[in-house]
């Protein structure tokens, strides 16, 4: 096994390993935060299936998260008051987990089609730029669309149901995200060793040698952008179910900086890059902010340092630069 | 129905924010088109020249020495800024570009609060330029938003002599076009580019001491236009001034006449209580749409050569 | 790993006076960004009322949510089940404690508001844990409308941030105000050029403006207001006009009438110590924002006299008895926990180099809200 490959078994032993841990010994907030740490994480495997993979920097992820989070508030605030989502199709919301994700990766990948696209028309910077531009239109709807609560967001008082689980316990509501966040991740790595995937490592590195076997790499491109943005929405989702709340904050541009900044803290195109980075994100923001109400400043510097001086992330640091970067 | 007077009010306000957005997009297209650098953090260099200038105007009583204090401090913090850690970022990717530079965001937000504190600060407009002035058709408007559609102009006019028609132009027109070969001219590139990239500073910074006169100086001040003069680049086409120009004009006009005309479009369809909810909303994403349909026509914006 | 919190906390326990808490008080408030400033004061002047209680049990947990709801909801997950609070304050914003106070309170936690009163918290969503001791959201909107009709105003032009608090800001003020519209519009939210705006306003034909623009959103406003001539008497709620923000309109606001429930110059025993003991404490006057966090602190501390917090009917009824001396003189609580008090109308003024506010009459007296009629207990 390689060194990457050791790293990737440790960092998936303590995530099952050391939420079960602090529930034992009942500190329950821990499981808390792992859960948060791990949504997070899924959100950035979503995210590097288009960074890593696919070389698109999409400054515009939060769309997708919000977009899955208003999937979670609004099926579930239908389901909670009675009212039919659609009026006249008399269809109702639903507060079923597995259906709400269904619906959440759904839409998140309509919406990832429609701006996929028409950014990638372009690339660059120019596709950073208009991420970002998607994003900002979304969050000004999101604040003024009176239906769902505008600024206020959404507030949505009982965790939704799955069978079998009372995702009311944390450890139960934190098991259930686990299990999502390895299946993306097998996801991801199966994708990525699959000939779309390598024809999609292709279409970053050498466009031209894709193309002159018959593929267009836009497609390519657009396809992994869609992926990533199911994943995205998906983690979305969970996220406002960890909350039970949802608003526009999840669409502002900050959420896709942060996104972007746990997986590169962890290692962009490293399996386990989003992961670590979410968990060290996680607790930073925890133990910094206990400190001092300026430690945006401090994780400011370390953020630079890490960009500056440790290419390949936390993942590079400790298992080698065993693959490129972007 | 809306008046000569209300539009031609409605136009000039379009025009001068359209100026300003200018200001912040000239400086961030310049950058990108000559060291093909993404810059995040040049929204923080509007908040430093508005909290510069806030800081002396209230020192010294002077307007004038304000705006000054605002161009120095922020070419300085932008020739300090690239000497440290943007010079290092010219060779890397995009992604590390845009993660480095959100990184000085926190850190220039973060530590402005810690150094003025969380309360906006005071900046006035001077005596001189303060009240409304008639201008022809009976149309009352604030002096020195009129002001600040002539800086504007002036600066667009001074930017495009100074690329066209100077040495420093040439040479920067030279980078943008060939590095090896600007280098083999004898040029000194890094000094070139810390000088292009304080030059972008001023302007973001003026923008931000000339526009924090009617507005709150706060912490996050310089986000919102960061994004718009991102829309505006994209519009133009990255690299161009003059499609900064057009683009910053475009957006401007859009932002302002959109919020007044759709609600008002929408009464003519539908009842006046939603057609001013949807409205509003509509007019939030008026500009996006605009890129969208540029964007759809011509994918590197009106003046765009490269993607 | 716990030594920045610890300290963070040993610091407060010390200002309060010793260690062995016994009563442990969790505050989510906003201490960075932007709105950082309304936050700062609250804790200040909650932290001041706790120092002159001179109780030595009461440990105080503050974290900053960064004006972010779902920083807020993760923060009060943290107070409830790591630090183990026995009650809950802080929140500043409406959006926040929509995302908080609700799961709070159903889990039989006190809250005490020193800000945000939304009105779905003070009608069918109230709640026997909830105690408001700011306003209902609605309140100083409703006086503005009082204010208007008094000052003889026939035809308003008002304006709000398009988002819930805005529209239930317009909501208040059409609710008391008995004249005509001369329009009524909503920015966007965070909007900072109200150029647009004001011209609408000089073509309108009002005779009178009402505006909610909270934050940086009023600053902007009211400079560009005076300078466009436009001149029309301006009315507005006192979070645009509270100590920290008219300095930085300056002239701009002078003259300008706004509602409150509090004034510095409030004539009663408990506000004059205040006001002098917050400035000499903290060095600036206070505001608004500070006056309710040490109005929240005193009702807290009254209500832990007579019981404690485990004891649920018994400091319920001790908090709804509202028995302190509060900073606005009479102070009582409605039956959906929410202020019954007297809104005052205010006028900036300009003190030395301060600008500040003048108390010029009451607009309303003991004025309720709305929605109690729909809160069920």
């Amino acid at each position: 096994m390689s060194r990457e490959g050791l790293v990737n078994l440790a960092v998936v032993l303590s995530v099952v390993l050391l939420p079960f841990a602090a529930h034992v010994m009942g500190e329950t907030y821990w499981v808390t935060l792992a859960t948060r740490a791990a949504i997070l994480a899924l959100a950035g495997v979503g995210l590097n299936i288009a960074l890593g993979q696919g070389g698109l920097v999409s400054l515009g992820h939060a769309v997708f998260f919000g977009i899955g989070g208003y999937s979670m508030g609004i099926l579930a605030y239908h389901a909670q008051t009675y009212t039919p989502l659609v009026e006249s199709l008399g269809l109702p919301g639903t507060n079923l987990m597995p259906l709400i994700w269904l619906v959440a990766a759904t839409i998140a990948a309509l919406a990832a089609l429609l701006i996929g696209a028409l950014s990638l028309r372009t690339s660059g910077v120019y596709f950073i730029m208009i991420t970002l531009a998607f994003g900002q239109m979304f969050y000004f709807f999101a604040l003024s669309w009176p239906t769902y609560g505008g600024e206020d967001g959404l507030s949505i008082y009982v965790r939704n149901r799955f069978p079998g689980m009372n995702t009311l316990v944390p450890i139960q509501f934190y098991w259930i995200v686990v299990a999502v966040l390895l299946l993306a991740l097998l996801f991801s790595d199966r994708l990525e060793r699959s000939s779309f995937g390598l024809a999609l490592a292709a279409a970053r590195q050498v466009p031209a040698r894709v193309e002159a076997v018959g593929l267009d790499p836009q497609r390519l491109k657009l396809v992994a952008f869609v992926l990533s943005a199911a994943v995205t929405g998906l983690a979305g989702a969970l996220f406002a179910d960890l909350n039970r709340f949802v608003s526009p904050t999840m669409f502002s541009w900050h959420t896709s900086g942060e996104i972007m900044v746990f997986v590169i803290i962890g290692g962009v195109g490293r399996l386990m890059g989003p992961v670590v980075g979410a968990v060290v994100f996680v607790l930073l923001e925890y133990l910094l902010g206990g400190i001092s109400e300026y430690w945006q400043i401090a994780f400011g510097i370390l953020l630079l340092l890490i960009v500056l001086f440790a290419r390949g992330g936390l993942i590079g640091l400790i298992a080698g630069r065993g693959k490129a970067h972007g | 129905m809306m008046s000569f007077v209300l539009l031609a009010e409605q136009v000039l306000n379009g025009l001068q924010f359209g100026v300003m957005l200018f200001l912040m997009a000239a400086g961030l297209t310049l950058i990108f088109g000559v060291m093909g650098l993404i810059n995040l953090a040049h929204g923080s260099l509007y908040m430093l020249g508005a909290f510069a200038a806030a800081s002396v105007a209230a020192a010294t009583g002077s307007f004038l020495l304000a705006l000054l204090a605002a161009l120095v401090a922020a070419a300085l913090a932008g020739a300090v800024v690239e000497m440290a850690i943007i010079r290092r970022l010219y060779d890397r990717d995009h992604l590390d570009q845009v993660l480095a530079t959100f990184a000085l965001i926190l850190i220039f937000s973060e530590g402005t609060r810690w150094a003025f504190g969380s309360f906006p600060l005071y900046l006035d407009i001077p005596p001189a330029l303060a009240g409304p002035v008639r201008l022809p058709g009976g149309i009352d408007y604030p002096l020195y938003r009129l002001a600040l559609i002539g800086a504007g102009l002036l600066i667009a006019l001074g930017l495009d002599l100074m690329i066209n028609h100077t040495r420093i132009g040439i040479r920067i027109r030279a980078g943008e076009n060939d590095r090896e070969m600007t280098a083999a001219l004898g040029i000194d590139i890094s000094r070139l580019y810390t000088l292009i990239f304080a030059l972008g500073a001023a302007l973001a910074g003026l923008a931000g001491a000339l526009v924090g006169a009617i507005q709150s100086v706060q912490v996050g001040m310089g986000e919102p236009v960061l994004i718009l003069a991102f829309v505006v680049i994209v519009i133009g086409g990255i690299g161009s001034i003059r499609g900064a120009f057009l683009g910053a004009l475009l957006v401007g006009l859009t932002d302002t006449l959109g919020g007044i005309f759709l609600p008002e479009a929408l009464k003519l369809v539908t009842d006046p209580a939603s057609a001013k909810a949807v409205g509003a909303s509509l007019a939030s994403m008026a500009i996006y749409i605009l890129m969208g349909a540029i964007l759809i026509w011509r994918p590197t914006g009106l003046f765009g050569s490269r993607a | 790993m716990k030594l920045g919190r610890f300290l963070m906390t040993a610091a407060f326990a010390a200002m309060a006076g010793a260690a062995g808490a016994e009563v442990k008080v969790g505050m989510i408030t906003t201490l960075s960004g932007g709105g950082a400033g309304l936050g700062i004061d609250v804790r200040d002047g909650f932290l001041l009322a706790i120092q002159q209680s001179g109780r030595s049990d009461i440990e105080l947990v503050v974290e900053d949510d960064q004006q972010k709801p779902e920083i807020a909801v993760q923060l009060a997950d943290k107070m409830v089940q790591s630090d183990h609070v026995d009650l809950m304050t802080g929140i500043i914003w409406s959006n926040l404690a929509m995302a908080v106070v609700p799961s709070v309170t159903a889990q039989e936690m006190f809250y005490l508001s020193p800000n945000a009163g939304p009105s779905a918290l003070a009608g069918a969503g109230c709640s026997k844990f909830y105690f408001n001791v700011a306003w209902q959201n609605d309140a100083l909107h409703e006086a503005a409308g009082a204010y208007a009709n008094g000052a003889g105003y026939a035809n308003a032009f008002i304006l709000a941030p398009n988002y819930p608090a805005g529209k239930d800001a317009l909501t208040g003020f059409k609710r008391t105000f008995t004249g005509k519209l001369a329009g009524e519009i909503y920015t966007e939210l965070g909007q900072t050029d109200y150029a647009a705006e004001i011209a609408q306003i000089r073509a309108s034909g009002a005779d009178s403006v009402y505006f909610f623009l909270p934050g940086g959103m009023g600053i902007s406003f009211l400079k560009q207001y005076a300078d466009s001539g436009v001149g029309l008497p301006l009315v507005g709620p006192a979070f645009s006009f509270d100590q920290n923000i008219l300095q930085a309109v300056g002239d701009a606001a002078l003259g300008v009438v706004n509602t409150s429930q509090w004034s510095k110059d409030l004539d009663n025993d408990a506000n004059k110590a205040f006001v002098a003991s917050f400035q000499e404490a903290y060095g600036r006057l206070p505001s608004l924002y500070a006056s309710q966090g040490f109005d929240t602190a005193n009702l807290m501390l009254s209500a832990l006299a007579k019981a404690e917090p485990s004891d649920k009917a018994a400091f319920q009824a001790a908090l709804e008895a509202a028995d302190f001396a509060s900073t606005r003189g009479k102070f009582a609580f409605g039956p959906n926990h929410h202020p019954v008090q007297d809104i005052y109308a205010r006028r900036v003024v300009k003190e030395g180099d301060i600008y500040t506010n003048e108390t010029v009459g009451t607009v309303l007296t003991d004025h309720g809200d709305a929605y109690a009629a729909d809160c069920k207990m």
